[in-house]
Parts: C-alpha cells; sequence; structure tokens
C-alpha cells in the first residue's frame, strides 16, 4: 500500500495510543494496546469477542475511562501518564475533542420521542449552534443520503432496524466529525438488512475524507472497505496490516487462527 | 309521632353549599400542593443525581427524613415554627407548603424511577453529540423519563387529596374542619361527616379514572 507520505497529516497521526490499559473490576480489557490512527484512514478491528474492540472505540469516544497509558488525539493529550496510572486532560479540553469524534451504536440509540428530522438536528442546532434553517437542509440532503428522505417526519419505532441504524448514521454524520467510530453497526440488525447498512457505509468510506474505525464481525466487509485491518486479541493489537496480507497472509499465529474460525 | 329519621336528609341539602365552599379550599390547598410537590421534587432528584457529594449527599439526607416523618408533625412545625422565625403565613399557605414538602419526598422517587428506566444507550448518545448536560436532561432524558411515571404521579395526587383533612389540624377550613364546625354548632354530626365522605369518594374515584386514562395514553408512549 501507497504510505501516506504525500499527506502532510502522515508525520502526525490523528490518534495515538500507548500502553492502554483499561480494567473492568479484576478483568483486563486492554492490556497495554498501541495503536496508530492516520488521517483518513479506513481501520477495521476484527478479532473474538471480548478482544476489546469496542471498549477501545469507548475509550475514544470517552465513554470510558483508562487505568494505564497514554491517547493523544489531534495532537493534543486525553490522557496522560502520571505514577498512579493515566489522568485525563482537563474537562474542557476533553469536551473539545469530544467533538471531533463521532460514533454509530450497534443498538443505534436513536432518541424515540424526536422525529427523525429532529434527531438528525438536535446537536448540531445546539451544540454547534447551526441556525434552524440550515440545519434542517442539512439534515434533509443527509438523509437522501442514506435513502430516507421520506422518513424526516416519523419516529423511529415506526422504522426497520436497517432503516434506523442509517438513520443513525446520517445523524452522527451531521456533526462533521473528522473521526467516526462505528461499534458493531450491523450487529443488531436482521439478517436481509445489513446489506443497506453496509451500502451506507461504502459510500461513506468512498465519498468522505472522515477517519473511520470499524469494530465489525462482517470479515467481507471489513476486507473490501478498509486501508488496513487491525486484529485484537486478549485486550493488545496482535496484528495489523493491509486486509489483503492480514486476511491471506497472516503473520501471526492467532490471527490464523481466529480467521480460521470466521471465514 | 314518626321517629325522625336517622339521616336528615333535609339538613343534608341545607349544609350543603357551605361544604361545596370548603371543597374549593380543599382543591386550591391539592393543586398548589401538587404543583410545588411536582417543582420541589423534579429538583430534588436531579440535585440527587449530581456528581458532586457535597450537593447529592445532604440532599438525599433531607428527602429521607422529609419521607420518614409524618405529614402532621410537619404541618405542626411550620405551623407553630415557621412564626417563631418572624415567618408568617395563612394556615392555608402553611398547608400547601406543608403538603408540597412532604409529598415533594415522593415525587422525587418517581422521577428518579423514571430516570432510571430511561436506557444508558440514550446517555451515550447525546454525550458522543456533544450534548451539554443541560440540554441533555431537558431534550433527551426527561422527555422520555416523565411521560412514564405520569400515573404515578396522578396516583400521588389523589393520595394528597385524601391527606388534606391533616390541614384540619392546622385550622384550614377545609372539608372536615367546616364539617366539624357544623357538627359542633348543630349537635349533628352524621350528615356532614357523610356528606364530606361521599365528596372524597367521588372526586378521587373521579381523579382514579383520569389516571387510568394517563396510564392509556403515556403507558404506551413513542
Amino acid at each position: 500500500m501507497e504510505p501516506h507520505s504525500s499527506l502532510p497529516s502522515a508525520t502526525r497521526p490523528t490518534v495515538t495510543m500507548r500502553g492502554v490499559v483499561k480494567r473492568y473490576g479484576k478483568l483486563e480489557v486492554l492490556s497495554g494496546l498501541d495503536l496508530d490512527i492516520a488521517c483518513g484512514e479506513k481501520l477495521a478491528l476484527i478479532g473474538p469477542s471480548g478482544s476489546g474492540k469496542s471498549t477501545l472505540l469507548r475509550i475514544l469516544m470517552g465513554l470510558e475511562d483508562i487505568d494505564a497509558g497514554t491517547i493523544e488525539a489531534f495532537g493534543k493529550p486525553m490522557w496522560t501518564a502520571t505514577p498512579n496510572g493515566a489522568a485525563a486532560a482537563p474537562k474542557p479540553e476533553l469536551a473539545r475533542l469530544r467533538r471531533r469524534f463521532g460514533m454509530v451504536f450497534q443498538h443505534f440509540n436513536l432518541f424515540p420521542h424526536m422525529t427523525v428530522m429532529r434527531n438528525l438536528t438536535e446537536a448540531p442546532i445546539h451544540v454547534l449552534g447551526m441556525p434552524e434553517g440550515e440545519a434542517t437542509q442539512r439534515a434533509r440532503e443527509l438523509l437522501s443520503g442514506v435513502g430516507l428522505a421520506d422518513k424526516a417526519d416519523a419516529r423511529p419505532a415506526q422504522l426497520s432496524g436497517g432503516q434506523k441504524q442509517r438513520v443513525a448514521i446520517a445523524r452522527a454524520v451531521a456533526m462533521a466529525p473528522e473521526v467516526m467510530l462505528f461499534d458493531e453497526v450491523t450487529s443488531a440488525l436482521d439478517p436481509e438488512v445489513v446489506g443497506e447498512v453496509l451500502d451506507v457505509l461504502r459510500e461513506l468510506a468512498r465519498t468522505s475524507g472522515m477517519t473511520m474505525l470499524l469494530v465489525t464481525h462482517e470479515m467481507g466487509f471489513a476486507r473490501e472497505f478498509s486501508d488496513r485491518v487491525v486484529f485484537m486479541d486478549g485486550g493488545k493489537v496482535i496484528e495489523s496490516g493491509p486486509p489483503e496480507q492480514v486476511f491471506e497472509a497472516p503473520a501471526e499465529d492467532r490471527t490464523r487462527e481466529f480467521l480460521s474460525r470466521v471465514l | 309521632m314518626t321517629p325522625k329519621p336517622i339521616f336528615d336528609w333535609q339538613f343534608a341539602w341545607h349544609i350543603l353549599p357551605q361544604l361545596l365552599s370548603a371543597l374549593t379550599v380543599t382543591v386550591e390547598a391539592v393543586v398548589f400542593g401538587m404543583a410545588m410537590a411536582l417543582v420541589l421534587g423534579l429538583a430534588w432528584a436531579l440535585l440527587r443525581r449530581s456528581p458532586r457529594k457535597l450537593i447529592s449527599r445532604p440532599i438525599s439526607l433531607v428527602v429521607e427524613v422529609i419521607r420518614s416523618t409524618p405529614l402532621l408533625i410537619q404541618l405542626y412545625f411550620l405551623y407553630f415554627v415557621l412564626p417563631e422565625a418572624g415567618i408568617t403565613l395563612s394556615p392555608l399557605a402553611t398547608g400547601i407548603i406543608g403538603l408540597g414538602i412532604h409529598y415533594s419526598s415522593y415525587t422525587a422517587e418517581v422521577y428518579r424511577a423514571g430516570i432510571e428506566a430511561v436506557p444508558r444507550g440514550q446517555w451515550e448518545a447525546a454525550w458522543a453529540l456533544s450534548l451539554s448536560p443541560a440540554r441533555t436532561w431537558r431534550a433527551v432524558i426527561l422527555p422520555q423519563a416523565i411521560p412514564r411515571v405520569v400515573p404515578v404521579l396522578g396516583n400521588y395526587f389523589i393520595a394528597m387529596f385524601k391527606d388534606t383533612p391533616l390541614l384540619a389540624a392546622i385550622t384550614v377550613a377545609e372539608l372536615l374542619k367546616t364539617a366539624k364546625i357544623i357538627g359542633a354548632a348543630e349537635f349533628r354530626y352524621l350528615e356532614p361527616l357523610t356528606l364530606i365522605g361521599a365528596l372524597f369518594l367521588v372526586i378521587s374515584l373521579l381523579a382514579s379514572q383520569v389516571v387510568g386514562f394517563l396510564e392509556r395514553r403515556y403507558g404506551t408512549s413513542f
């Protein structure tokens, strides 16, 4: 794969994680994870369940604290190492960084009491201060982009699972994040609607310069979608590389073993 | 000579207007008392969830004390102690405040249950969209939490209505007090007490119908 040498951002990754440790009680979910994410990269995170993939996304979104290690995003520290473990950056700084991340959840988490339109305009109006007309206009474009232009006035409960997830993607994109985190976004869907959500992701990957991190169990899609595949196991990155390499000639035994089970 | 009927309908008819006017006092106490309980209870519920323990702990204690002591004692406390502190209110105003404070300890619990019933994913989605804490409460959490608990709040409305006779103890001329005054003046207690019992019954049953309607209306929201 062509290195990002032509990009000025290549000198500095968008996200740098070093020695990240995350524990839930006695259970260690991340055990000294190192990962660099380049600007604009489309990254697929694969690995057995419990390997810490979703936790990694949740940490970047600020939904989870970490116990040790350092994380830098956009050249600014999110977590720094101290003798007593990891220390978070000051809250205002974290809030500024948080705006540059977006997340799509496995269970959509749409606001059920709002119309689809309101789901898409709530944050642009009240966080970005966008005028309502502009936010609505933009939301209409995003809804057409995911094939749901006619659902603006519907409530989430009136939509199918696939439609809900497309709305959730549009809602996250409406905030124009620089890094988008997709947490098993097709795992809660009926098999027959998985395709429509993957189509939206494919289109997004093709047309937007956003950095995208995708946690998925859809190996075929991971391969097609990503510039780089990261295989995680036991809370660490075991191997990462271009999809052809990881899927066809994995360097590590654990990767090979995992792929032989899921492919 | 025909024996005097046990229940004197004529006397009952005669005192009805006076009791109905006392009913307006009772209703006023409940409406304002409940309004206060709804607002104050929400404030308790929100403050108790404050991440600052210096706020949440004392609030929890206060709510616990209010809920665990009798309303009658609280009413006496307000009625006799507030004037000593230089605050003199009418008996009705004192009663409204007493009912409002007492029932706020129940409504606080109801709101808490409603808030906890909102799935964690809603908080996470609001967080991921960078909504401020205030906006998250106002636009995401409370609009989902409150409709769920409207029927329960309605039941407390009825409970408060049935607690209003306690206001007689602090000289509010509500239904019970008025019935006792009539009884003492006419040496007949059967009719006034029966009538106010009937009034409580009718209004409670009607209010239950309203709560039942609210349950059907909000039970299946979204």
